[in-house]
């Protein structure tokens, strides 16, 4: 076991080629998803947050729920979807960084959307009155909250790549695990572990600990400090 | 838009250019036994020179290999199951097999022996020995290449393994890789392809028990999935790596993969019957 | 260019009930231009629903509530509200008022000047970079008071504004109101405070459980209240609810 810690250890001392390339790619596609799903999912959130509806109270709890939606599960729908047998299939995107991104989007899209609207709310419930006094509209609303609780809206981001970075069960089965292609931290780790060959996937454990551990700390400095400055 | 969102949105865009862009590979579904021999990490290299062709390997048990084609979802199938890949041509499925080359199983054991097999040259004679003395056997339990051969063996060992196993006979549902890790941590028996053994690092006290009876042979082979059935099948990329692998270029390839000194695959495209 | 004077603002026979219970009960009422009026009356007397309600931000459940002019919707607001306490956005003091322009229509340059002018009045010039978060709880009542009042609309509507201010911040808040009533602002301020209704107020609109039951000039309405529970409030003897 130590033996292969210190060789694991080299392999990042030196940033071995092979290391490096499966992490760029771990970062870039749960970057992508994460960018995507923000993109998509906070201004859900704050739509959701402000507007009043029918089915409002529905849409909450399934979108609540849907943040415990299992990676593989995921995995298994996304794939569906872009195998060559489904509605998809004729894009050739499976088996690609694109279905690895599509995947985590989806994986991430409801906790983004659903921390959003919380905190959206949370915020809604003390701005309300001041803002329609000042003869603000429900889109303006949004859009001023949005901006308003943007660093509780950063945590949340960083939750979602957090989650995106550290699952397994969907990229296995979109990406498919290639050599070269579509192998990431997670799966990387699982293959070398299956092996029995531990110094680079203990490596790729050590950095993806170091992510996740960055992306905590980020979250608790930005609150922290925001705080303090801005109140 | 908040800088740092713009920042994430050039990311993604830039993330996702190289999957837009336009690149020459086909899919191959093949097995883990043969991805984590090397193999393929060997050979592929000098046909994308030759070709400029990526291929792209997804590894997966023989089963689901063949299950994937099935759907269309790789251009080349390339497995060690001959009555599994008979069956996928009977369906439809694929154009014509190519036997491509040989590897051979390894009965592998701990070094205490309890069920007394070393040195033998009979495998059925060796697993008779193991379920007369109990002793631990892991087997894949995966539908894979690697476990129907082993059931094949119990068959023409005279034994019903469905019916006559028992808690020494562990049926994990794993690939190889976590198969022999199993076995390690017990100390059991196992049947394992030789490339996976030779690459496996975590041995513990497992050694080769049995090993070159004809028996313990395993082939493999090559076919392009049907682009009649499947329209989107690569089908000139594909039937380009067909050709390779069987040409006298891409079997010297295959032969000259070593590990530790020792050949793994022995080619044999030039035996059709095979 | 018609006179788009939104006074006088018409009250007829409005009341206002939730949850069951009745909070404003038939209140017929003329706010007209000029004199500051005072809501004066105890707490849960109803005066926080009744400045809401002839804001706009509640609609009576029965009656109505009318301006002369009716708002046009898009241009800039003629009538605004101070709350008790003041709800800042996560940007300076200057964003704050400058935000409250935006909505409003307001154009650049026009609009830095009218926030530079606002933040002046209100004496808040120094702060203007400043977080508006982090500011004192006075403080950010002037910049409410500078928000509010940068669009000069025709009538400021201010909610208990000093209640939840020390003495020196509530000094400076009425001094500030003050100001906006000598420069023309129709001033409807509501409080229970009896010393400040006497300083800022002209007349006194007297409730007691949601009804009106006195109006008069703020003189004569501390010297001869007419009804019961006028008397019984100055003196400091009505009870809480």
């Amino acid at each position: 076991m130590t033996e292969a810690l210190t060789t694991a250890l080299g392999l990042l001392v030196t940033l071995d080629p092979k290391l490096v390339e499966i992490v760029l790619l771990s970062l870039s596609v749960s970057l992508s998803a994460v960018g995507i799903a923000a993109l998509l999912g906070l201004p859900l959130g704050a739509a959701i947050a402000v507007g009043r509806f029918p089915g409002r109270q529905t849409l909450i709890v399934i979108l609540n729920a849907l943040m415990g939606l299992p990676p593989v599960v995921v995995g298994l729908i996304v794939y569906l979807l872009l195998s060559r047998a489904g509605p998809l299939g004729s894009f050739g995107i499976l088996f690609t960084p694109a279905a690895m991104v599509i995947a985590q989007t989806v994986l991430i899209l409801p906790i983004i959307a659903a921390l959003s609207r919380q905190a959206i709310e949370d915020a809604w419930r003390e701005y309300e009155e001041q803002l329609r006094s000042l003869g603000a509209g429900r889109a303006d609303a949004a859009l001023t909250l949005l901006w308003d609780t943007r660093f509780s809206l950063l945590t949340t981001i960083l939750a979602g790549f957090g989650r995106a970075a550290a699952e397994v069960g969907a990229v296995m089965i979109v990406g498919g695990n290639i050599d070269g292609v579509t192998r990431v931290m997670t799966t990387t780790i699982a293959l070398e572990t299956s092996k029995g060959d531990l110094p680079l996937a203990l490596g790729l454990g050590i950095i993806l600990i170091a992510i996740i551990v960055a992306v905590n700390a980020a979250a608790y400095l930005t609150k922290e400090l925001a705080q303090r400055r801005y109140g | 838009m908040d800088l740092r969102k713009r920042l994430l949105l050039l990311a993604a865009l830039a993330a996702a250019l190289p999957a837009i862009a336009q690149e020459k590979f086909i899919v191959v579904a093949s097995t883990t036994s043969t991805e984590q021999s090397g193999l393929f990490g060997h050979i592929l290299p000098a046909f994308q020179k030759k070709t400029g062709i990526q291929v792209r390997v997804v590894a997966l048990g023989t089963g689901q290999a063949l299950d994937l084609a099935r759907r269309g979802d790789a251009d080349v199938v390339f497995v060690h199951a001959r009555s599994a890949e008979q069956k996928f041509l009977a369906e439809g499925h694929g154009v014509k097999r190519f036997p491509v080359m040989y590897n051979d199983f390894v009965l592998i054991g701990p070094k205490s022996d309890p069920a007394k097999v070393a040195g033998g040259k009979d495998i059925l004679d060796a697993l008779k020995k193991i379920k007369s003395a109990s002793a631990p056997f892991v087997s894949r339990g995966d539908r894979s290449g690697t476990h129907i051969a082993e059931l094949d063996l119990w068959t023409l060992a005279g034994i019903d393994i469905a019916k006559e196993k028992g808690p020494w006979y562990k049926d994990t549902g794993q690939g190889m890789g976590p198969a022999l890790n199993t076995a390690s941590a017990m100390n059991g028996y196992i049947l394992s392809d030789r490339g996976t053994w030779i690459s496996f690092k975590n041995r513990g006290d497992l050694v080769i028990e049995v090993e070159g009876d004809a028996r313990l042979f395993n082939q493999y082979g090559v076919m392009l999935v049907n682009p009649e059935k499947h329209p989107n099948v690569k089908k000139d990329l594909g039937q380009a790596f067909v050709d390779w692998v069987i040409s006298p270029e891409g079997q010297k390839a295959i032969a000259e993969y070593k590990i530790g000194g020792e050949q793994l695959f022995f080619p044999n495209a030039n035996q059709p019957g095979a | 260019m018609s006179n788009g004077a939104i006074l006088p603002l018409h009250l007829d026979d409005v009341s206002f009930a939730a949850g069951g219970r009745t909070i404003i009960e038939r209140i017929s009422l003329e706010i007209e231009a000029g004199p500051s009026t005072i809501i004066l009356g105890a707490n849960g007397a109803g005066k926080s629903v009744l400045m809401r309600l002839m804001h706009g931000l509640l609609a009576p459940t029965s009656g109505r509530i009318g301006w002369t002019a009716s708002e046009q919707p898009g241009a800039p607001r003629k009538q605004a509200l101070v709350f008790q306490r003041p709800v800042m956005l996560r940007r300076s003091a200057h964003a704050n008022v400058a935000y409250a322009l935006k909505v409003a229509g307001v154009g650049e340059p026009r609009r830095g000047e009218l926030v530079r002018e606002a933040l002046e009045s209100v004496g808040l010039a120094h702060l203007a970079r400043r977080p508006a978060r982090v500011l004192s709880g006075g403080e950010q009542q002037r910049l409410a008071l500078a928000r509010a009042w940068a669009l000069h609309p025709e009538v400021l509507f201010l909610d208990e504004p000093t209640a939840s201010l020390d003495p020196s911040a509530t000094r400076e808040i009425e001094s500030v109101i003050r100001a906006f009533d000598a420069a023309g602002t129709k001033i409807v301020m509501a409080t229970h405070n009896l010393g400040q209704a006497r300083r800022l107020g002209d007349e006194i609109v007297f409730l007691d459980r949601g009804r009106l039951v006195e109006r008069a000039p703020v003189d004569e309405f501390f010297s001869k209240p007419q009804s019961a529970q006028a008397a019984a409030f100055i003196k400091g003897e009505l009870p809480w609810t």
